[in-house]
């Protein structure tokens, strides 16, 4: 047993995510990414005395919806209340939160891993609060105003909808991390609830990492993670972290509770700490807001919007035969993999439309800018032509040659073959009559066959199939050679 | 109901309020006496009364989701206490909120 082994890694993930909205969760602000700084401001948002918040109706859709992709229980009650501190990118000295009473308690994110294992995490909740603002620090990396003895603040991002996603730590791994995170973002770019762009900001999360001996069940001293700005950085920062805690205690220390700032450029984290004292929010409900409450019938309504998640297709496609990275690859390409799933509503066989979808098709739609979806063949018109190549009526390249064809607009591949007897052709007498043809004009070949070289056979079933003009059966093709031959 | 206790200098320091000896000793002394007031209500048989979080009756004031003007930047920034450029100016923040 390697020191590694000896211990389990326990990991809680908190992620932040902005929702995706024409405006603020509390004014009429803009809810853009960028833009001039302090352009986006209200008197709500910069907090000016008098001025009042109005929740934004379709940021609670989006947090319901949320939930139900997860199976999370919708309370029908929940309430606003307001996290006090002292920070300048705050302008009201506290942030607009959810405490006792989110919008979504439970549910689980089902992911799975590079090797298509399917897992699941439990979610403890998510809550909807409101964005801060954007500081420029003195000193920052990019030295705008290194040494300085103040900060610049862009207040266009406060107040911007934010779902907190609080999970249970029952991540084991850096890589069981990267896939959770990985299935919360699929999920919300597919529910349309945000656009989850890490580099923008969009999504942006911690990490809760204890070490504890294989087997046991008690949690040891966690530390928090925060600075990761990308999922590789979330694996390279938690593995970096693993080793750190394994290291101290195999060193006959102990584990300090503490945050931990990620050194992307150093591979390591560093202890944050600071003089604050612990953190005392002193939470209470927000008067200015009145509570929501969520009826059986917007529940119903919203449940009738929820498609097909990630995990149940990720698994259905792992059914068809594809490996665990064909399959992420459909599943992430949300136009495809429905236009995938109607080939299949149709009729056609999954591991057939399969091919044609992955291969044929994308390369088609990467070779003309159209995507499949948006093409002419129509996913009826692929379940016919699958049919097609299983009633063995057209050989595999025809099927190839129709695609094309109905890629060009010629429509159905049945009209196409019945109109120029392109059926395959698995009549013994006229493939008979084709190989006495392509044997008397290759008397060589025969004779070389004869005299021991048979893999002349390959050469001389490509010169029948070709007299065929592709229809024949190859298969009979190659039988029937081989008999005239011995 | 006992006297209350309480830790005047920590809630100064939450509120970012520097209190003299004599003010820590005095509003120590103050909000004591109104935690005991409040604490009268304590005394009632609530057990039957659901808990409430918002005196307003109503529920679900919300707004559609519709972007709206927002005020000019010259506006803002020349009410501010400082400013660099098109930048609310602040103090070098220091640590994690
Ligand atoms: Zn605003």
């Amino acid at each position: 047993m390697t020191v590694q082994t000896r211990y389990e890694a326990v990991i809680g993930i908190e992620c932040h995510v902005e929702l995706k909205t024409r405006s603020k969760m509390f004014c009429a602000c803009a809810n853009e990414f960028g833009g001039e700084p302090n352009t986006k401001v209200c008197p709500v948002c910069l907090a000016l005395p008098g001025a009042l918040p109005v929740a934004n109706a379709e940021a609670i859709r989006h947090m319901i919806r949320a939930g139900l992709a997860f199976g999370a229980s919708i309370p029908a009650f929940s309430k606003f209340d307001r996290k006090n501190y002292f920070y300048p990118d705050m302008p009201k000295d506290y942030q607009i939160s959810q405490y006792d009473m989110p919008l979504t308690l439970g549910g689980s994110v089902r992911y799975w891993l590079e090797d298509g294992t399917l897992k699941e995490c439990k979610l403890t909740r998510i809550h909807l609060e409101e964005d801060t603002g954007k500081s420029i620090h003195g000193g920052g990396g990019d030295g705008r105003i290194a040494g300085s003895s103040f900060s610049l603040i862009d207040f266009n991002r406060a107040g911007v909808p934010l779902m907190e996603c609080v999970s249970e730590p029952d991540l084991r791994s850096a890589q069981e991390a990267v896939g959770y995170l990985e299935a919360l973002k699929r999920t919300f770019v597919q529910l349309g609830v945000s656009d989850v762009k890490m580099e923008e900001g969009s999504l942006r999360c911690d990490a809760n990492v204890s070490i504890r001996p294989a087997g046991s069940t008690e949690l040891g001293t966690k530390t928090e993670i925060k600075n990761m700005n990308s999922f590789r950085s979330v694996l390279r920062a938690i593995e970096s972290e693993i080793e750190r805690q394994i290291a101290v205690l195999e060193s006959g220390s102990r584990i300090v509770q503490e945050t931990r700032g990620w050194d992307e450029g150093q591979g390591v984290t560093h202890s944050m700490r600071s003089k604050e004292e612990a953190h005392d929010y002193r939470y209470f409900p927000d008067p200015d807001l009145v509570p929501i409450e969520v009826d059986a019938a917007l529940i119903d309504e919203l449940k009738k919007t929820i498609p097909v998640l990630p995990p149940e297709r990720f698994a259905r496609y792992r059914g068809y035969g594809m490996d665990p990275k064909q399959a992420t690859q459909l599943v992430d390409n949300f136009p495809l993999a429905d236009y995938f799933d109607a080939c299949v509503a149709a009729g056609a066989n999954p591991q057939a439309s399969m091919n044609f979808v992955l291969s044929d098709l994308s390369r088609l739609a990467n070779e003309t800018g159209t995507p499949v979806n948006e093409s002419a063949v129509t996913p009826e018109a692929l379940a016919e032509l699958v049919a097609l190549v299983e009633s063995k009526t057209v050989n595999s390249k025809i099927a190839k040659e129709l695609l094309e064809r109905m890629w060009a607009g010629e429509g159905s591949p049945k009209a196409i073959v019945e109109q120029e007897g392109l059926a395959q052709t698995s009549d013994t007498g006229e493939i008979e009559r084709l190989i006495d043809e392509v044997l008397a004009a290759n008397e060589k070949a025969a004779t070389d066959y004869k005299a021991g070289k048979t893999n002349i056979l390959g050469f001389l079933t490509g010169q029948v199939m070709k007299a065929s003009r592709g229809k024949a059966n190859p298969a009979l093709v190659n039988e029937l050679l081989r008999k005239k031959l011995e | 109901m006992a006297s209350e206790k309480i830790d005047v200098r920590y809630v100064a320091k939450l509120a970012r309020i520097a209190l003299s000896e004599d003010e820590a000793e005095r509003f120590g002394k103050q909000l004591g006496d109104l935690l005991a007031h409040v604490n009268v209500l304590s005394e009632l048989e609530t057990a039957s009364v659901p808990a409430t979080a918002q005196v307003v009756e109503s529920r679900n004031v919300e707004r559609s989701d519709e972007a709206g003007p927002c005020l000019d930047r010259e506006t803002v920034l020349s009410m501010a206490p400082q400013r660099e450029g098109s930048f609310f100016r602040v103090p070098k923040i220091i640590g994690q909120p």
